[in-house]
């Protein structure tokens, strides 16, 4: 019996992709990831090369003349000597239905907030997926109740936030990773219902002209851990722990013309304190460089944190500088560079993104990740030679 | 503003015939032909329709772009658009929002469906080619009357039926264009062709309408596009494909929530 009712899904799924807005779509990619320098002394498995493939299926359906849809994607990491980073997360199932001046989205999905381009500071909606990438713009899939309410008074979001994601940490072989080992398997948690906590946060977004507003407000276990040292069969570890935070955050962008102009702000309390911090900057276009097609953006952003050298992020007092190349060319070539400074340490963290359309279905991306003058004490400083080169070459399908 | 001018211009037509229409200057004839163009064209309150780019290059490759676009009329201002890319396929779901102006800025907005965010961005880059073809933005938003000065030139034949000659010159910030030459179709006021002059005057593109189809009885459309580049040999041919009109779109689907689930 539940043999034929699989059978009978299987074939209207077929029937469907075939008759009415069902498609699949996605991209299937391999990486290379190289890393300029050996590792520590102290961690002599991890390696020098590394090549994975990943693949990212979508199936999405809409009927109800489009007010109703089912999104549905994964992801999937294969073949990195890194087993934390073969790893599989459900980026999106969910059900979304639009009704007359509301909407409501139930399932797993992903929100972004934010504005700036250096780090996403009022983004606390999904976990980081961090074996992924350390720039924090991978996700995992969150489980939510969204309802999202537009009026002539901006655009109220609302989110019901159960089941919490750990964030995803390097393995033994991993790199780049922390030293010691984050050890996941000791996770701690403040609330007492550990992962089964109900968050709850809304957003506030008003568009006023030239000016957009967001005003958000997250009540839950916080997405990033504090560490405590810990240990493993004799080995130092860290221990993830994941307290309880009431977070609002407050993101601002005027465009005019040439200039964007960008602000976040978070008043985070946590551990029965407070603690502010901002990112805050401009971007400004030089549109056809040199009589081509071309533009030139200049990027500069300032990072603080009131919590000084206690931060939990690296940028307590930093300045980001970057330079993004949009070639408007037909293979779609565009790069950023970015450098960002400590302005007490001078410590730097390098960024280069670059990537280029090959044919019509394929892409290639190169990205360059470097680490210069970490002091030696502090979290980065196990990071130190893992300057890595990447290329990434995606089909997509 | 728009229809106080035209209605002078009817008035006199209809009074004077011939002899008023010679007491024009030729900048207030070259504004009549773009107002009554203007005036043709309004009333289709919102439409959908799939685009197709085939782009060339001198050697011959080509290479395709897809795209469906909703427009919503908008009186008093310009219209508003929602483009949602289908191919090439590494850009497909991204979705571009456009409110445009007349006189002040465009409005936009780009939502990246791998992060999920919608990006308020600068409308600076009027010159900028399209997805990379030969076509810019600022030829493929929605021309309004103020947003150029005219002149008439002369009346001429082209693909068999007659037309007028006039020029335009663009009287928004960073054009590419010091100026451009239409070939106004007399009897249905619709583009046949026009003649396109960069920055420092010297002939850049030829655009030619082909295929032009009359819909709601009124609105006419050319299903093709084709864009020529004088200066790098390149070319582009825009073809147009289910064109719906009045389909009930409202200000709630060009909103920039509704971005995030454009598809």
């Amino acid at each position: 019996m539940v043999v034929r009712i699989y059978i009978v899904c299987l074939f209207f799924m077929l029937y469907q992709t075939q008759a009415l807005a069902a498609e699949w779509s996605g991209d299937v990619s391999m990486q290379w990831r190289s890393f300029l320098r050996t590792p520590l002394a102290q961690n002599p498995q991890q390696s020098q090369n590394n090549f994975s493939l990943a693949i990212q299926p979508e199936f999405y359906h809409e009927w109800d003349n489009g007010d109703q849809s089912l999104t549905f994607e994964i992801f999937s990491r294969i073949g990195d000597v890194d087993a934390q980073r073969n790893h599989n997360d459900i980026r999106e199932l969910s059900w979304l239905k639009v009704y007359d001046g509301w909407e409501l989205k139930a399932g797993i999905s992903k929100v972004y907030w934010g504005v700036t381009e250096s780090q996403h500071l009022v983004d606390v909606i999904n976990q980081t997926d961090f074996v992924e990438n350390l720039d924090g713009e991978d996700k995992l899939g969150q489980p939510m109740i969204q309802a999202s309410v537009e009026s002539d008074w901006g655009v109220w979001d609302f989110f019901v936030l159960p089941g919490f994601r750990e964030r995803s940490f390097s393995g033994i072989k991993g790199r780049p990773r922390f030293s010691p080992l984050v050890d996941v398997d000791q996770v701690r948690y403040e609330s007492s219902k550990k992962d089964q906590n109900i968050d709850l946060a809304m957003r506030w977004f008003y568009m006023l002209g030239d000016w957009e507003i967001g005003l958000s407000q997250f009540n839950g276990t916080s997405r990033e851990p504090v560490f405590s040292p810990g240990f493993k069969n004799g080995q130092a570890v860290l221990v993830p722990t994941y307290l309880q935070m009431r977070q609002s955050g407050l993101d601002i962008q005027s465009t005019s013309e040439d200039w964007l102009w960008k602000l976040e702000l978070i008043s985070r309390n946590w551990r029965a304190k407070n603690f502010v911090a901002l990112t805050a900057g401009f971007e400004y276009s030089f549109i056809g460089i040199q009589e081509s097609d071309a533009d030139l953006g200049v990027v500069l952003e300032y990072l603080y944190d009131s919590r000084g050298q206690q931060a939990t992020s690296f940028f307590q007092n930093d300045v980001m500088t970057g330079l993004r190349l949009v070639l408007n060319d037909e293979q779609s070539t565009e790069a950023l560079l970015g450098v960002i400074v400590d302005v007490d340490s001078g410590e730097s963290f390098i960024s280069l993104e670059a990537s280029r359309r090959l044919g019509d279905a394929w892409r290639l991306e190169l990205e360059l990740r470097g680490f210069r003058g970490v002091n030696k004490t502090g979290l980065l400083n196990s990071l130190k030679r893992d300057d890595y080169l990447q290329l990434d070459l995606a089909y997509y399908f | 503003m728009k229809k106080i001018i035209f209605n002078i211009f009817l008035a006199v037509s209809l009074l004077g015939g011939s002899l008023n229409v010679v007491a024009e200057t030729a900048e207030e004839k070259g504004l009549a032909i773009a107002v009554e163009i203007d005036k043709r064209d309004t009333g289709f309150k919102d439409s959908t329709v799939k685009l197709k780019m085939v782009l060339k290059n001198k050697q011959g490759r080509s290479s395709v772009r897809e795209l469906r676009t909703k427009t919503l009329e908008v009186t008093g201002d310009g219209d508003k658009s929602l483009s949602i890319f289908d191919k090439p396929r590494d850009v497909k779901g991204t979705a571009f929002l456009t409110y445009t102006h007349t006189i002040r800025p465009d409005d936009q907005w780009l939502y990246l469906p791998a992060l999920k965010r919608v990006k308020r961005i600068s409308s600076k880059n009027k010159s900028g080619p399209f997805m990379g073809s030969e076509f810019s933005y600022e030829d493929i938003s929605s021309q309004e009357v103020d947003k150029y000065t005219y002149k008439y030139i002369r009346d001429e034949d082209c693909n068999g039926v007659g037309c007028f000659v006039i020029e335009r010159y663009p009287t928004y910030k960073n054009s590419g264009y010091t100026r451009q030459v239409a070939w106004i179709n007399k009897q249905e006021y619709r583009p046949e062709k026009i003649v396109f002059y960069d920055r420092k005057n010297a002939l850049l593109k030829t655009l030619e309408y082909k295929d032009y189809k009359q819909y709601l009885n009124q609105y006419w459309r050319a299903d093709i596009m084709q864009m020529i580049n004088h200066q790098t040999g390149k070319s582009t041919d825009l073809s147009f494909q289910d064109y719906q009109f009045n389909t009930g779109l409202s200000e709630k689907n060009f909103s920039r929530n509704s971005l995030k689930r454009a598809r």
